[in-house]
Parts: C-alpha cells; sequence; structure tokens
C-alpha cells in the first residue's frame, strides 16, 4: 500500500513537470515513424559523417533552435514575441556575405578576414535587436507591431546591402559553419547550436538575468518599485534575441554558401514562436523553461522530417503540419490539462495548487 | 509665415503648369516640351514587380534595353517593389499621362480586373509579360508574352528519355517547386507526362524543395536514405540543384557528367552555367528573361493594325553537360 502510494507520488511528480508533455509530443512525433519507417533510428557513419534521419534532425533544428532561445527570452521578459527573427537572419547573412566577398557577386577566396565578417555581421544583428528593443521598451510599442518593422523592412535591407543579387562564397572554409570540420563525423552547426544552449544558459544560472526577465515579464510595474530597471532588462532581451538571430543567420549562409536574401530564415520566425509555445512557455512572459523550447524546437523539426520520410505530397504537407501542431497545442493548454486533472480520479483536491503553479509556468 | 506664402505660390504655379500642361495640344509650349518628344515617338509603360533576382534584373534590362529612343520610343519604368497596390498606382499613372501601350509583369494573378478595365476605356493597349493573370474577361488585355513552363518540361523530359532508352527502370527523383508556381506546375506536367509515357520512367520520390538552395538539400537529405537506386534528380530550378548536389556530395555519391547520378535543372542562371559547364548538372534547360524584343514585335503588329496572338513565348535554349561552353555563359547578362 505504501509502495503504491509512493509509485503514484513519483508518478504525480513525472507527469506535472513542466516538461513532460513537450517530452511526450517529442517522443510521439519520433515514434510514429517507427510504423512507417523503421529505420528511422538507424545512424550509421558514411563517406565519414554520421548519417541518418535523427541526425537531419538535429542538423537541422540547429538554427530554430537559436532562434528558439532568444524567443523565449524576448516572450519572457515582454510577454510578446520578436516577429523579425528570421529577416534579422537574412542582414546578418548578407552582411557576412558581402563582407566576405568584398562586394563582388561570387567569389572564390576570402576577400576580407573571416573574423570581420562575422563580427560585422553579428554587429548588424545586434542593431536590429537594439532598434526592436527601443521600441519595445522605451516606447513602449507592443512587440509583434515594432517587431512588424524590421519584419517587412529586413530583407530590403539585406537586398540593399547584397544589391539584389545572391552573394556567393565559394569558398570551402566558410562552408565549416554550415557543414562539417574535416575528420569530424558530426555536423558543425550542432556544436554551434549546444555552445548558444550552454552559454545561455550559464549566463541564467550565474547571473540574476533569470530572476530580472521573469519578474519584469511577471509584473513590470511592481519590477521598477522594488527597483529593477525594466526597460533596460527588455531592451537587453532584445539585443540578445537580435544576437543570436544573427548566429543563425551565418550558419544558415553558410549552409548554402551564399546570402540568398529573399530565402534565408523565411517563416522560421513563425517556428521559433511555436517552439517556445510547445516547450510549455507562456507566451504571456513571466516564468521561462529554456529545455522546453529547445524540446520545442526538436519536435518541429521532427515533424518536418518525419513528414519527408513517410513521403507526404508536397501540396498536403502543410496541412499535416497544422493538424500534428493544433494537437499538440491542445494537449499542453491549461484547459485541457485542468480536464485531465479533473477526469483523472486520484488526487483529485491535492492536484488543485500544483495545478495552479502549472498554470503560472 | 513667409515660408509659407512662397510654399502656397509654388503649389499654385504648379497647378497652373499642371492645367497647362494637361490642356496644351498646341505641342509648342514651353512648358511641356516632353509632350513634344511623345508625339513622334510611341511611349510605354513598363510596370515591373520589383529586383528580386538576377532573373527579374535581366527581364528589366531587356526592356530598356528595346525601348530606346533610338528604337523610336519612350519607356516610363516603374518598379513596383512586390505590392500590388505600387503596380495598380503605376498603371492609372500611365493612364493618366495616356501613353500608348502599357506592359505589365504582375506580381499576382488576381485582382485586375478593375485597372484594366480602366485602360481598356481609355483605349490602351495591355502587354502581360512573364506570370499570367488571371481575369474574368480575356480581352482586357492585347496579349500575354512569357516562359512556356510546360515546354521547358517537356525538353528536360525529352532528355530523360533519350539519354534512358535501354534502362528499365529509370528511378528519378523530382524535386519540385513551390507548389502552386506556374513554373512548377509546367515543369511538372512535362515529366508527369513523359513517365505516363514511358513505361521505363519511374518516379520514386516527389517532394517540394521550395525553389531554395536550403529545402533542395533538405529534402534530397531525406530521400537519399530511402532510395539507393537513383538514376536522374529532377530539380525544377538552379538553387534546388544546388541544393541536392550538396547532399549527394556529402553522402559520397557521384553525380553530373562523370558520375551515376544524373542532374536535371531549369532556369540557367549563371551560376547555374557555371555548375553546367563544370558538369555538375547534366542537362539545364533555359528560362529566358529577354522579354523585350518579343513584346516590341507585338507593338510593331498593333502599330501596323495587325492582330498579335494572344499567348507569345519566348525563344528558349537549353544546355547539355556535354555540349555546353564557356562562351554560352559569357553572351548572357544574367
Amino acid at each position: 500500500m505504501v509502495m503504491a502510494e509512493n509509485g503514484k507520488h513519483y508518478l504525480k511528480k513525472i507527469t506535472e513537470h513542466h516538461l513532460f508533455l513537450p517530452l511526450v509530443c517529442l517522443a510521439v512525433v519520433l515514434l510514429a515513424n517507427v510504423i512507417k519507417t523503421p529505420n528511422f533510428f538507424q545512424v550509421s557513419i558514411n563517406n565519414g559523417i554520421l548519417y541518418g534521419y535523427v541526425v537531419d534532425v538535429v542538423n537541422r533544428s540547429s538554427e530554430l533552435l537559436i532562434l528558439a532561445v532568444g524567443m523565449t527570452l524576448v516572450t519572457a521578459a515582454s510577454g510578446g514575441q520578436d516577429i523579425s527573427v528570421g529577416s534579422v537572419m537574412a542582414v546578418s547573412g548578407a552582411v557576412c556575405c558581402q563582407v566576405l566577398s568584398g562586394g563582388q557577386v561570387s567569389v572564390n577566396s576570402f576577400q576580407n578576414p573571416f573574423l570581420l565578417a562575422v563580427l560585422a555581421a553579428l554587429a548588424a544583428a545586434a542593431l536590429c535587436g537594439a532598434f526592436n528593443g527601443l521600441l519595445v521598451s522605451k516606447i513602449n510599442i507592443p512587440p509583434m507591431v515594432a517587431t512588424l518593422i524590421l519584419y517587412t523592412a529586413g530583407r530590403g535591407i539585406a537586398q540593399l546591402v547584397t544589391n539584389g543579387q545572391i552573394t556567393y562564397v565559394r569558398v570551402d572554409a566558410y562552408k565549416l559553419a554550415g557543414g562539417y570540420i574535416p575528420g569530424c563525423p558530426v555536423p558543425t552547426p550542432v556544436f554551434i547550436a549546444i555552445g548558444i544552449v550552454v552559454l545561455v544558459s550559464i549566463i541564467l544560472k550565474k547571473t540574476t538575468l533569470r530572476l530580472y526577465i521573469e519578474s519584469v515579464g511577471i509584473n513590470g510595474s511592481a519590477s521598477r518599485l522594488v527597483g529593477l530597471n525594466s526597460t533596460r532588462i527588455k531592451f537587453i532581451s532584445y539585443v540578445i534575441c537580435g544576437l543570436l538571430a544573427g548566429v543563425a543567420g551565418i550558419v544558415a549562409s553558410s549552409r548554402i554558401y551564399s546570402a540568398d536574401a529573399n530565402n534565408i530564415g523565411i517563416y522560421l520566425e513563425m517556428d521559433a514562436i511555436l517552439a517556445v509555445a510547445l516547450g510549455g512557455n507562456l507566451l504571456g512572459g513571466g516564468k521561462f523553461s529554456l529545455a522546453g523550447s529547445v524540446i520545442g524546437a526538436f519536435t518541429i523539426q521532427a515533424l518536418t522530417t518525419t513528414l519527408y520520410a513517410m513521403n507526404v505530397a508536397a501540396d498536403q504537407l502543410p496541412v499535416y503540419k497544422a493538424i500534428v501542431v493544433i494537437i499538440i497545442v491542445t494537449l499542453q493548454s491549461p484547459v485541457f490539462r485542468k480536464f485531465i486533472a479533473l477526469t483523472l480520479p486520484a488526487g483529485r483536491k491535492p492536484m488543485k495548487p500544483a495545478e495552479a503553479e502549472e498554470e503560472v509556468q | 509665415m513667409k515660408g509659407k506664402k512662397s510654399l502656397v505660390f509654388l503649389l499654385a504655379a504648379l497647378l497652373i503648369i499642371g492645367l497647362a500642361a494637361c490642356g496644351g495640344t498646341s505641342g509648342g509650349d514651353a512648358a511641356a516640351p516632353p509632350e513634344d518628344d511623345a508625339n513622334a515617338l510611341i511611349v510605354v509603360g513598363f510596370s515591373q514587380v520589383g529586383a528580386e533576382s538576377d532573373w527579374r534584373t535581366a527581364n528589366t534590362q531587356s526592356m530598356k534595353d528595346t525601348f530606346v529612343e533610338a528604337n523610336g520610343y519612350k519607356l516610363i519604368f516603374d518598379d513596383a517593389q512586390q505590392k500590388q497596390e505600387n503596380q495598380i498606382t503605376a498603371i492609372r499613372n500611365f493612364i493618366q499621362q495616356e501613353v500608348d501601350y502599357i506592359v505589365l509583369a504582375p506580381v499576382t494573378e488576381t485582382g485586375w480586373d478593375t485597372v484594366l478595365q480602366e485602360a481598356k476605356d481609355a483605349g490602351i493597349p495591355v502587354i502581360i509579360v512573364d506570370r499570367m493573370i488571371d481575369v474574368s474577361d480575356d480581352s482586357l488585355y492585347t496579349a500575354w508574352v512569357g516562359s512556356d513552363f510546360r515546354q521547358e518540361g517537356d525538353k528536360a523530359a525529352a532528355w530523360i528519355v533519350e539519354n534512358f532508352k535501354d534502362k528499365d527502370p529509370v528511378n528519378i527523383v523530382h524535386i519540385q517547386g513551390t507548389i502552386g508556381s506556374s513554373a512548377q506546375i509546367g515543369r511538372t506536367a512535362g515529366l508527369e507526362d513523359a513517365v505516363a509515357k514511358n513505361s521505363n520512367l519511374k518516379i520514386i520520390a516527389q517532394q517540394s524543395g521550395e525553389f531554395t538552395q536550403a529545402k533542395g538539400q533538405e529534402v534530397m537529405e531525406s530521400v537519399l536514405k530511402q532510395n539507393d537506386k537513383i538514376d536522374v534528380v529532377y530539380c525544377e530550378n538552379d538553387n534546388e540543384a544546388f541544393g541536392v548536389i550538396d547532399a549527394l556530395e556529402a553522402a559520397g555519391k557521384t553525380y553530373g557528367r562523370d558520375g551515376d547520378i544524373k542532374i536535371i535543372s531549369f532556369d540557367a542562371t549563371n551560376a547555374g552555367l557555371t555548375d553546367t559547364l563544370a558538369g555538375k548538372i547534366n542537362y539545364n534547360v533555359e528560362c529566358n528573361p529577354l522579354h523585350g524584343p518579343r513584346v516590341e514585335k507585338i507593338i510593331k503588329q498593333l502599330e501596323s493594325g495587325g492582330t498579335p496572338d494572344k499567348k507569345a513565348y519566348v525563344d528558349e535554349a537549353a544546355f547539355d553537360a556535354t555540349t555546353i561552353t564557356q562562351a554560352d555563359i559569357d553572351a548572357r547578362s544574367y
């Protein structure tokens, strides 16, 4: 009896963990493949690199993961989303390639040092983030509206930078960031994404940034009254988000060793917001979970790769994607959670306070 | 205060000049010297989508090169920056300016009925280039000039049929363009038709690469994991082909002129032809952006009282990796 009680207790603890549902969703999407694509989880070394669907999921989700980290911070601090990240990626990719090519359309060797190009690209991206941050924190424009400016103008700026051409940097060294380091079987974007997640996690853990962002997100006025500079914290979160979009832009442009201003990071802002939501984070701001967003990003890419593996026709692809997303989002909605909690007979009463906490999450 | 007064004066002066210009039929008026020129030249108003790609830039340049004063034309060019509102405004301006012909490269297919009716009422012939428009009344435009995507698809499919006569089955991977675009519909139809007619051809995978390099690569990576035997990859534009090449390279497959997997591509952009010359792409079908001369032909026909064909296609070439030369690439400005 005691054992059973204990078991139930643990089960409850697990199912009520904020990462439980996001993880279940990811697992379901991945396991769905076993039926149709038995070799989905097969990983082998082919031509000196890791080869398999799972590798594709991890590799292809890198940019989205980097964006999702920035989006999580912005969402938590300002209770709104930065919809310009895809365009900022294009700006960053354009600046990077343009510096490397020295203004030519296609080059076979670096015209300027690689480091300079990366720094210029990141500076441009951070500047975009600062612009968004200024509008949101100082002028108090709703985030979606404020970032709509760069969402539309960003690609235009990128076009201006590249003179409306697709700038090609056909140098093997430039393909490293989006490809493979010779002798290493793991794609480089994976390392970059892990690096970003670890770096941001350490910053959040070692400094008071996490606490500040969460308190500003929960109640900006109250935070100001206790002495936090809400404006500055919101501003910083947008700069970080812009900077990370810049990193994602460099990875994306390195993958195709060119700056395609029209297509780099297109529609990725929506996926990034979705990743944050799928991770169980509230889009209204406040407490957040970086791990949740990471899982959310993997789920989205796993879904895309799954649909490719299942040979879903291109014209039906968006429909299937939408259906799965609707199901996942519904599963994680507070209303649905409450419904489950009420219908499950076990521990109806004691669940209440935990549930309330869950909703704050 | 003084500034305001002079502004009012300036506006009034502009208004008077404007009225004089509108009413002036004498042509000798000092205020309207352009009209004097315009009487001698054929005035063409061209509303272009924007400048989003090399192809588009070459398309614009072709118009600008054709409709020069030396040829007896005056071109009024308007860049709509990808917005239909801008194009509609531009057409209304052309009507106001009483141009002789309107050339429109539409950004979208629908929503042109009203403004084209206005042009028709004003008696100005409209020539559509590149994309087709969808209007309730076909008489709203005089002619259409563009690429025959279906024929491009047929050309590429014919190459496959010709080069794989003795092979059965021929496993084809089909990387489609953005679903619903006219280029995708035509090029897909060309291949599917050939597959229906030739029993040895088999499409083993079909997915959209959305006309981008990144998606082309991602889709190809996935396809490679399910299919071991691939003979042909049919990419619906050059960017997709670049992505496919990267995916094949990473998987250690041989491709192109000297490899196992043959690659078909479309558009024949400069970068695409460079890869064709390098033997990476086996067959590249051109999508010709030089619409200017074809449009001029229609205008000449109309000027002499003739009736041009409703649909006119530009001539398009195709390049085989075994026969292409550097001169072919140099001859193209795009």
